[in-house]
């Protein structure tokens, strides 16, 4: 029984295909993740590559919009989501005093079809006509009537990610719901784990949406049907309902788990608990629910009428209440405490401030009247650029440094961990910041050449791109450099302010945690 | 690394980012526009002004909230020795962060909400104009209350020469056409918009206006400029291979250069229907023909005929086949492929001219021709 219970994992290839260990799946999202961060990432050095100077130079327009096109499906579908299901897996058990998610067979089945999806979706590149090339939010008709024979492919790739996000979120809600250790309450739960619960709920709410949408798509392409014709009685802007019904709540389901990232990790170096943590909680909450009612204001200039632009327009900026009230939390957080500012702080503090100054945009690009002019330029691509990388992708290397301690029992290299944050911080900056301008001097985005007046901007753009780039270099040196060869850690808190009860366990984590539930402290606050 | 090192590290990222923004400054007000542009509109110095408020009330907080992060990043540190408070929470300061965001959140919509009721008050236009996007240029048509329509495209000006970088960029590069839109100052101007096939989306900065032309719907816009002048645009909504390379040039001109414009216009609409009428030589099929196919088909089908998007002219079996299916993949074109109809956007005599010369140039020297009258019949069926 005793050897029964205390298995490592099994050897070789089949460990890692058959696995049902939420920390071995974990492990493969994570690097999965990371594989497309590269392969998204080299597609926007491509794009950069060639906006570096007007005139079209290396790549051919049809070319540079397939790029642009699987640049944003990639990182959106491909790098951020899984990532934050890949920590998902690793922490949430471990946070909660569970032995490993609810539904661990299901669990395996939502990795391994994402590998086969996101091969499919690439081949599309050897295609003949090419990857699909309208863009990440492939606005019919030039998606459908007027899209290459790639298009199918493409829908198939997206119903296979939709089934993997269904099933990994119906895991996560399964797991808090029914494995918390006994004591763990809901509002004792750390926020990352909240932050996941309501970015699951969204995800099945949505990702359903998205897969009708792409399925009108289909029927539109092979089957006669005109959803999204007007020639057969259907509307183009139909399709636009129907995706931003799904893409608003998505944009806060990749940036909801950074949230809850960043409040375990201020604490932890603020050295002092998270400040209103009821209050983080009912602001996630309120966000997901304004998610729902806000899609609109990504068309505003579709022609909407103008009871439905007003309707958009205040509901989208009730949304920086709960996210002000955030990011005061945060702050307030750190006053008062004793800082210090390892790696995975940095990490944090970059985004609060970058993240900050996106909501900011976002907020400008609310306002209807002024989004007239904002829409569809650089200013927007800056804006969500700000949020998603600075927000999500910061996090994310935030959350890497934070616990891959905690998972090899080695501890990373801090000035390497140092170096990559400031080049990311200075490259990133330095891409994005000058797209503001150029955006608000009027440079339309999805342009593979542009006016002259918009040149020195763009060159800035293209170096800070590639010197972000190439910092996520290091960073991989850095993991691996950690796990091969890293200086040993052994004390189960790794870091002196941490809090919470994946800290307790054995460092490296064991292979099996929490088999039996923890006792947890009734008169402990939440962590 | 030692403790000096490290901090000459930071000091050195810090310079690189500060340099970052002094060099972002000092472009800005000579080299590249930084910021939006009021324009010459009511409408648009109405944005340029709500802009600029929520763009100070914006900075106003950031400074505030930063600030607090910064004095916090920089007087409690752990290495100076602030040891960490233990509070965590407190109703009053949660409400009052709640509610006073929502008064300024108020105070930002009031002036938004009567900057959008102008926005979509097209009431009362002197003048309506139907604007049709096409893969990949504009096409114009002036509405006429006794029918006398005007209507033409607007294609992309700037030579393949200096887009493919063989010849040095003119001053407006890419933001130049061949037929600009005409309208007069202090006139109420309302934009019929529609397109032809995926969506476009007309956007003219120093107007404000922007409206997406969606394919079977029409989007009403309006302007009324107040200054003479050129004014310049782009296609803002992702419509495919050219999405780049259709842009739109806006010719502000006083009241009576327009009307002279607009008659002079007119009377070139009716010297055409006279032209559709008459029968050509070869020759001077070839002479216009040889224009409509550098402005329509060279793009795709290559300066020689040798192909490139579209397939090969010179020595096809098309253009050296039946000229009758010749003429209707020009007009219709091939559904499924980048193959458009060109019924509708070239006239009869154009059409004519243009499978002539395709029947006759790269050395396919067919020796046949086609008439107006014959594109007239094939149209008609």
């Amino acid at each position: 029984m005793g050897e029964h219970h205390h298995h490592g994992p099994a050897k070789g290839l089949t460990r890692w295909l058959f696995t049902t260990n939420h920390k071995d799946i974990g492990t493969m999202y994570l690097w999965f993740s990371f594989a497309m961060f590269i392969l998204g990432g080299s597609f926007a050095m491509i794009i950069r590559a060639e906006l570096f100077q007007p005139g079209l130079q290396l790549v051919e327009p049809e070319f540079f919009n397939q790029m642009t096109t699987l640049h944003g499906l990639v990182m959106v579908f491909g790098a951020i989501m899984p990532s934050f299901v890949g920590l998902a897996n690793w922490l949430i058990p471990m946070m909660i005093g569970a032995p490993d998610m609810a539904l661990p067979r299901m669990n395996n089945w939502s990795f391994w079809i994402l590998p086969p999806a996101f091969l499919l979706l690439a081949s599309t590149l050897f295609m003949e006509g090419g990857a699909p090339a309208a863009g990440w939010t492939f606005y019919a008709p030039l998606s459908t009537t007027y899209a290459g024979p790639s298009v199918t492919y493409f829908i198939f790739a997206i119903h296979v990610l939709g089934l993997s996000s269904i099933m990994g979120s119906i895991n996560i809600i399964a797991t808090v719901m029914n494995l918390r250790a006994p004591g763990m309450t809901y509002m004792k739960m750390p926020l990352f784990v909240w932050t996941w619960l309501i970015t699951a709920f969204l995800l099945v709410a949505v990702m359903p949406v998205l897969a009708g949408c792409v399925t009108m798509m289909l029927m539109d392409v092979h089957f006669g049907t005109s959803f999204f014709s007007a020639a057969g009685g259907g509307d183009p802007v139909l399709f636009q309902h129907i995706f931003w019904f799904f893409g608003h709540p998505e944009v806060y389901i990749i940036i909801l788990p950074a949230f809850g990232v960043v409040s375990q990790i201020i604490p932890a170096f603020s050295r002092k608990p998270l400040f209103g943590y009821d209050s983080m909680v009912y602001a996630t909450a309120s966000i997901a629910f304004l998610s729902f009612i806000v899609w609109a204001h990504h068309m505003y200039t579709v022609g909407l009428p103008v009871a439905g632009e007003l309707f958009f327009m205040y509901a989208t900026m009730l949304i920086a209440v709960p996210t002000g009230v955030k990011v005061f939390n945060w702050v307030t957080t750190m006053w008062r405490g004793s800082l210090s500012f390892e790696t995975p702080m940095l990490f944090c503090i970059g985004f609060l401030i970058l993240f900050t100054i996106g909501g900011f945009t976002g907020l400008m690009l609310a306002i209807a009247p002024a989004d007239f002019q904002y829409h569809d330029t650089y200013f927007v691509v800056a804006h969500f650029h700000y949020v998603m990388v600075a927000g999500a992708v910061f996090s994310m290397s935030a959350a890497i440094y934070f616990w891959l301690p905690k998972w090899c029992g080695r501890m990373y290299n801090e000035t390497m961990g140092k170096t990559h944050f400031w080049i990311s911080f200075v490259g990133f900056n330095l891409a994005f910041f000058p797209q503001h301008f150029v955006g608000l001097a009027g440079m339309p985005r999805r342009i593979p050449d542009y006016a002259l007046q918009f040149t020195d901007f763009n060159m800035m753009s293209s170096v800070g791109a590639f010197i972000y780039g190439l910092s996520q270099i290091l960073f991989l040196y850095n993991v691996i450099a950690t796990i091969v060869a890293g200086k040993k850690v052994s004390d189960p808190k790794v870091w002196d302010g941490a809090e919470g009860l994946e800290w307790t366990v054995a460092t490296p984590a064991p292979y099996h945690t929490f088999e039996t539930p923890p006792k947890i402290d009734p008169a402990h606050a939440h962590s | 690394m030692s403790f000096e090192a490290k901090r000459l590290l930071k000091l050195a990222t810090c310079s690189v980012l500060m340099l970052m923004s002094a060099v972002a400054l000092a472009y800005g007000p000579e080299g590249s526009q930084v910021n939006m542009d009021p324009g010459v509109t009511e409408v648009g110095e109405n944005i340029f002004n709500l802009h600029m408020v929520i763009l100070i009330i914006c900075t106003v907080i950031g400074v505030a909230v930063f600030g607090v992060m910064f004095y916090s990043i920089i007087y409690h540190r752990k290495s100076k020795g602030a040891v960490a408070s233990h509070f965590h929470e407190s109703t009053k300061v949660e409400i009052a962060w709640t509610v006073v965001p929502f008064f300024i959140l108020i105070g930002m919509a009031v002036p938004a909400t009567s900057s959008l009721l102008a926005v979509y008050n097209t009431d009362d236009a002197e003048l309506d104009i139907l604007v049709t996007g096409f893969q990949w240029k504009w096409k114009y048509e002036y509405i006429d209350e006794n029918g006398q329509n005007v209507s033409f495209f607007s294609n992309l000006r700037t030579p393949q020469s200096e887009i493919r970088n063989s010849e040095p960029k003119g001053e407006h590069y890419l933001l130049e056409v061949d037929e600009p839109v005409v309208i007069p100052v202090d006139t109420k101007v309302r934009f019929l918009i529609t397109a032809n096939d995926v969506i476009h989306s007309w956007w003219v900065p120093e107007l404000a206006v922007k409206r997406d032309a969606i394919p079977g719907f029409i989007n009403e816009a309006w302007t009324k400029v107040h200054t003479v002048g050129v004014y310049r645009g782009q296609c803002a909504e992702l419509c495919g291979k050219d999405h780049g390379f259709m842009p739109i040039v806006v010719n502000v001109v006083s009241k009576d250069e327009y009307a002279t414009w607009l008659s002079g216009k007119q009377a070139e609409a009716a010297a055409v229907k006279e032209l559709m009428a008459q029968t050509f030589t070869l020759d001077q099929l070839m002479e216009r023909g040889a224009d409509v196919y550098a402005r329509s088909c060279l793009a795709c089908h290559g300066a020689k005929g040798e192909g490139g998007v579209g397939t090969a002219l010179a020595g096809s079996a098309i253009a050296t086949g039946d000229i009758a299916k010749h003429l209707d993949i020009g007009i219709n074109g091939v559904p499924g492929t980048a193959m458009q109809a060109f019924g509708g956007q070239l006239n009869d005599v154009e059409m004519a001219a243009v499978i002539t010369y395709q029947r006759n140039a790269f050395g396919n020297n067919m020796g046949d021709m086609i008439q107006p009258i014959d594109v007239y019949n094939h149209k008609k069926g």
